[in-house]
């Protein structure tokens, strides 16, 4: 399936004489398809951006995903460099062991500490000795400046790093960008400290291929939130910002970033259980959905597994009577924007629950179809 | 009234939103006017029979359930036999169920020796043998029949012996091994199973009865109040259609 989307990519960009349009082909590739598609590929360079539990039940463990990352890795030409993130202690286990070209990036900055380790933490255990890592920092889920207590493996220093960072809740970041090839102060519209580390990995990734530092810093400053990723959406004079949630450590981002916004929230919150969401819906009880107690005024719950979210949230101390459920996506998003009365609606929803709601928008001409982004 | 509850290795085995289970047993119990105290004991913390009415174990993946089955035979093992045998109640899922019992037995390596709290045995039949993942519905006779809702996700297969009696039978799912339909295991106080989801919140007549067992040790019958479940039924209702089973 992956080898025949990446053919399919290929052939969507090329010419009709057969010839690819560009100089640089970007795939992404499902963290269980990479060694398939890393050989069939011979990449310039591969980026290892993190690696979270949402995929657990459809491939067992984390550490059956690392092993093929590894085996991957061991087939790589020699030439390929590897940029990959050296927040993720799973993520780097496999990175530092290539030959070749390692470009690891990360966040040097303790100011975006949370103090401890959330429980959404999944891959913190040292590869040589499985005891689990000593933080220095934690940025979010598992990400941070570790080391192992017994084997002394501890985070590279990052090569491409971010620093001095300004959060500025939902409208995105600013940070210094520090690199061999460079510095500069640059500012992101995407907020959340996760998508520091996806434009570090951009930044890491093109900086190394020799693309000048301006024309790098002008891509990430022009690059606007799309496909569910803090996208805003008006309706009838209403605002609602959706905010992809898939995983623990991610939804306790976006929940941060939601109270970083004055007053009591609105938030509709969409849990699905299909293949693509992950099957176990159990990592709700791994988000910290307690930050939400007495913060928000109203909270609409639907999804698949909507009850399961209600439950989750009543034992987190939100008041139940500020809950409400609907199984109707359309439903829950007109009750949510009146409940928000003027104020954004935070709409949270799992993976398919956004194409969903995606598609009742599309209907009611509100958004366009993701295809055309 | 109060209910000292123990945590044993929170940061090795927690795989599955775990604390879930923690969260609604001090809840439940709260809610209803007792006092709880949730301690948590990791690698080389010793425990005492007698400190504790009920101990918790999670789930792992292989590199942690084999630290923590070492050090519970070794560290824990004989205070807890102890204090199952004076009435504390033990609840373990997934791995840490798996090592309540004599032994884990992995597709290659060495077999992790259990601590034998429960009569039973799980052997991992192969890397090319396929895990066992999905929603699971059993009806327990320890609960008057009732559903127990969850979702499971195991390669290794367990199968009980004569002084274990099952939680509870399929209705839709695996189960121990996924073929005799029997799933989880109770002996005496001690409870495993491979209902994670996590396990209580959704079942809540299950979290009832291990806080009335662990209380009795040291309060003698207790009679729970009954709570406002309508939440907790409608998620457990859910689930059962989600799995197919209705």
């Amino acid at each position: 399936m992956q080898l025949l989307a990446a053919a399919w990519a290929l052939v969507q960009s090329a010419t009709l004489g057969g010839r690819p349009r560009g100089d640089i082909g970007v795939f992404e590739a499902d963290e269980a398809a990479l060694p398939v598609v890393q050989a069939a590929l011979h990449p310039h360079t591969l980026v290892l951006t993190n690696l979270f539990r949402d995929q657990l039940d459809r491939y067992g463990e984390i550490d059956i995903v690392a092993g093929r990352w590894r085996s991957a890795l061991r087939a790589l030409d020699a030439t390929t460099a590897v940029v990959f993130n050296a927040d993720d202690p799973l993520v780097t286990e496999v990175g530092r062991a290539h030959p070749g070209p390692r470009v690891p990036f990360g966040i040097e900055d303790d100011a975006c500490s949370l103090g401890t380790l959330e429980h959404a933490a999944d891959a913190r255990y040292c590869y040589t000795c499985g005891i689990p890592y000593v933080y220095r920092t934690v940025y979010f889920g598992h990400m941070g400046v570790y080391r192992c207590p017994r084997c002394g493996t501890a985070r590279p220093t990052p090569v491409v790093a971010a620093s001095d960072v300004t959060q500025r809740g939902i409208e995105g970041s600013a940070f210094r960008l520090r690199s061999p090839w460079g510095e500069a102060r640059v500012r992101t519209a995407l907020p959340g400290v996760y998508n520091i580390h996806n434009v570090l990995a951009a930044a890491a990734c093109t900086l190394q291929r020799g693309i000048p530092l301006d024309a790098v810093v002008r891509a990430i400053e022009s690059f606007a939130p799309a496909f569910g990723r803090a996208e805003r959406v008006r309706v009838a004079g209403r605002e609602a910002i959706l905010l992809l949630a898939k995983n623990p450590a991610g939804f306790n981002e976006v929940l941060r970033t939601m109270l970083r916004g004055d007053g009591q929230q609105v938030a509709l919150i969409a849990i699905n259980d299909l293949t693509a969401d992950g099957r176990d819906i159990s990592w709700l009880w791994d988000v910290d959905f307690e930050m939400l107690a007495g913060r928000v005024r109203r909270v609409i719950v639907s999804g698949l597994r909507a009850e399961d979210m209600a439950l989750r949230l009543k034992y987190a101390g939100v008041d139940p009577a500020a809950l409400e459920l609907r199984r109707d996506l359309g439903a829950a998003f007109d009750a949510g924007t009146a409940a928000a009365n003027g104020s954004p609606l935070y709409v949270l929803p799992t993976y398919t629950a956004m194409l969903q709601l995606r598609a009742v928008l599309q209907r009611r001409g509100v958004v366009r179809g993701f295809w055309d982004d | 009234m109060d209910l000292r509850l123990c945590h044993l290795y929170p940061d090795l085995l927690n795989l599955y939103g775990d604390r879930g289970n923690l969260l609604t047993l001090a809840h439940r119990a709260e809610w209803r006017g007792i006092g709880v105290r949730i301690e948590e004991r990791r690698l080389g913390d010793p425990v005492r029979a007698g400190d504790h009415d009920l101990y918790f174990i999670g789930g792992g993946e292989d590199r942690q359930q084999r630290l923590a089955a070492e050090d519970l035979r070794a560290v824990k093992g004989p205070a807890l036999h102890e204090a199952a045998g004076a009435g504390a109640v033990v609840l373990a899922v997934c791995g840490g169920y798996q090592l309540l019992g004599h032994y884990y037995r992995p597709s290659d390596g060495e077999d992790l020796v259990g601590v034998g709290l429960l009569d039973l045995t799980t052997e991992h039949p192969g890397p090319r043998a396929r895990r066992l993942i999905g929603n699971i519905v059993i009806r327990s006779p320890h609960l008057d029949g009732a559903t127990l809702v969850g979702f499971e996700n195991h390669g290794g297969r367990t199968r009980l012996g004569p002084r274990a009696s099952a939680l509870g039978q399929v209705v839709a799912g695996f189960g121990n091994n996924g073929e005799d339909r029997t799933e989880g295991a109770v002996s005496g106080t001690v409870y495993g199973t491979y209902l994670h989801g996590p396990l209580l919140p959704k079942n809540p007549r299950l979290a009832d009865h291990l806080i009335t067992m662990a209380l009795r040790r040291r309060h003698g019958p207790v009679d729970l109040a009954p709570l406002d479940d309508g939440m907790e039924t409608r998620a457990h209702d859910a689930a059962v259609v989600r799995s197919g089973a209705r």
